[in-house]
């Protein structure tokens, strides 16, 4: 039997959000609305989320005025940590959402074709509030990428032939206080979380570790926090859809040994 | 009105809105009059403490903190807060306030939580040993949890300890004595024990200020 930590995993819902509503999207093809993201942000925090991500998916400007809106609503309504990704690219485009109520902010892409841009947020709000993403497929080993696993951008689409063990320790390294690791290969499927990757990034890295894409029974919560070695396990489908409850989750997790917070 | 005190370090809206849903009156302010007129203060602060302490030096800030202390107007100080009002922290080897003996240090990475070693920061819910009784734990459950982010940790006087929290070692989540106060995890972002610690704070500085 393992021995249990006094720190509790962490459960977190991501919601995706284009033109102020719910969207889920699989494998970043195809998007259906699937609600209100204040309303659902509320439900997640009463029901014992432990931290909720907010994603925006929408491109035009307009739409970006839309979603500092819904940040801001959220923020007067839930009590908990969250972060805000989604075409962050600039110090500026941080301290937006940040002042618009997120803890944190989530860099992706941009942060691939401009790394720096962690070490200016890490400056600017301290490592706490800056949170890398990283979307990564399992691809052949070779020399440039030894791990077996790349990094790919806008949305999974174009692969950057860089390493993701080797990019997770240079976003360490630049002032990321956390890790969001994304498998493409997994996300949508519902199949588990890519436990291999996860606990490679793991033991790469002494930040903390999120894992993401995949999350369908909640036996994949446990295995992601103890074989993975996540600090916190992001969770979509298996929520929005009423398969399962967070408390419903948390439970299980409890039961099989974990750490967790209950409301 | 509590007053929250703007020193330009980190994100005060969190504490404000999470007042302001309360029914609490707040406002985050950086004049003097209005800070040493208010029922209580809260000193938040998030970042790195060397900032933290130049920015408060700057703003006139520091001098206004201990004015606030010296009149024993009610204080609460959060994160970043609770470790600048010690006199020294490890980070940027920084003199701090020195309004309360003791000292900050870094978590080491080869310390272990469960079955693994420690990440840093420390980041995330974690349960309160309470040590003393204070107003501002009424009604909080005794398992719940609150939310951290910190990297270094507290060491004030012992006698001052109101409640530990483990990660890897033993250290002070919470400080004080009645009217001064120091909380190293994010009562704003704690859900609903949070929101309580903040409303007690709020019930004895209107309690303080008609005596």
């Amino acid at each position: 039997m393992s021995e249990k930590s006094h720190l509790s995993k962490r459960l977190i819902p991501c919601l995706d959000v284009r033109n102020g509503r719910l969207t889920k999207g699989v494998k970043f093809k195809g998007n259906v609305d699937i609600g209100d993201p204040v309303e659902t942000a509320r439900r997640y925090y009463e029901e014992g989320a432990d931290e909720i991500v907010f994603y925006d998916i929408t491109a035009s400007c307009e739409a970006r005025g839309i979603f500092l809106d819904v940040v801001e609503k959220v923020a007067s309504n839930i009590f908990i940590p969250f972060s805000v990704g989604g075409g962050i690219a600039s110090v500026e485009d941080m301290r937006a959402v940040l002042l618009a109520g997120a803890e944190k902010v989530s860099v992706n892409s941009a942060a691939v074709k401009d790394p720096y841009l962690i070490s200016r947020g890490a400056d600017a709000f301290g490592s706490q509030a800056v949170v890398v993403g990283m979307d990564v497929k399992q691809v052949p080993v070779s020399e440039t990428c030894p791990s077996g696993y790349e990094i790919v951008i806008h949305g999974g689409r174009r692969p950057m032939g860089i390493d993701a063990v080797a990019w997770a320790r240079r976003c360490e390294e630049l002032g990321a206080g956390e890790l969001c690791v994304n498998s493409i290969d997994a996300d949508g499927t519902l199949d588990g979380y890519e436990l291999n990757l996860t606990r490679m990034i793991c033991d790469a890295v002494t930040i903390p570790v999120i894992a993401s894409g995949g999350a369908g029974a909640p036996q994949h919560l446990v295995d992601a926090v103890t074989k993975g070695g996540a600090s916190a396990a992001l969770v979509a489908s298996i929520v929005h859809y009423g398969q399962y409850g967070i408390a419903e989750l948390k439970d299980y997790m409890e039961k099989a040994g974990v750490s967790v917070r209950k409301v | 009105m509590l007053a929250i005190l703007d020193y330009k370090a980190g994100n005060q809206t969190s504490v404000l809105r999470a007042l302001r849903a309360l029914g609490i009156p707040a406002e985050i302010t950086a004049d003097p009059s209005v800070i040493l007129a208010a029922e209580g203060v809260v000193f938040p602060g998030v970042g790195a403490a060397g900032q933290a302490m130049s920015q408060l030096v700057s703003t006139g800030m520091d001098k206004v903190l201990r004015e606030v202390v010296a009149m024993h107007k009610p204080l609460l100080g959060i994160c970043l807060g609770c470790q600048i009002l010690l006199e020294r922290s490890e980070e940027n080897d920084t003199t701090a306030l020195g309004i309360v003996p003791g000292e900050c240090h870094r978590f080491r990475p080869e310390w272990r939580d469960g079955d693994e070693p420690i990440r840093i920061p420390h980041m995330g819910w974690n349960t309160l040993n309470v040590v003393r009784p204070s107003e501002l734990l009424e009604g909080v459950d005794s398992g719940s949890r609150f939310y951290f982010v910190h990297s270094y940790y507290t060491e004030p006087a012992p006698e001052l300890v109101i409640a530990t929290s483990h990660y890897g070692r033993e250290f002070t989540a919470m400080y004080g004595r009645p009217g001064l106060w120091a909380v190293q995890f994010h009562p704003e972002k704690s859900g609903r024990p949070g929101l309580r610690i903040l409303t007690n704070f709020y019930r004895y500085c209107q309690e303080a200020a008609r005596v």
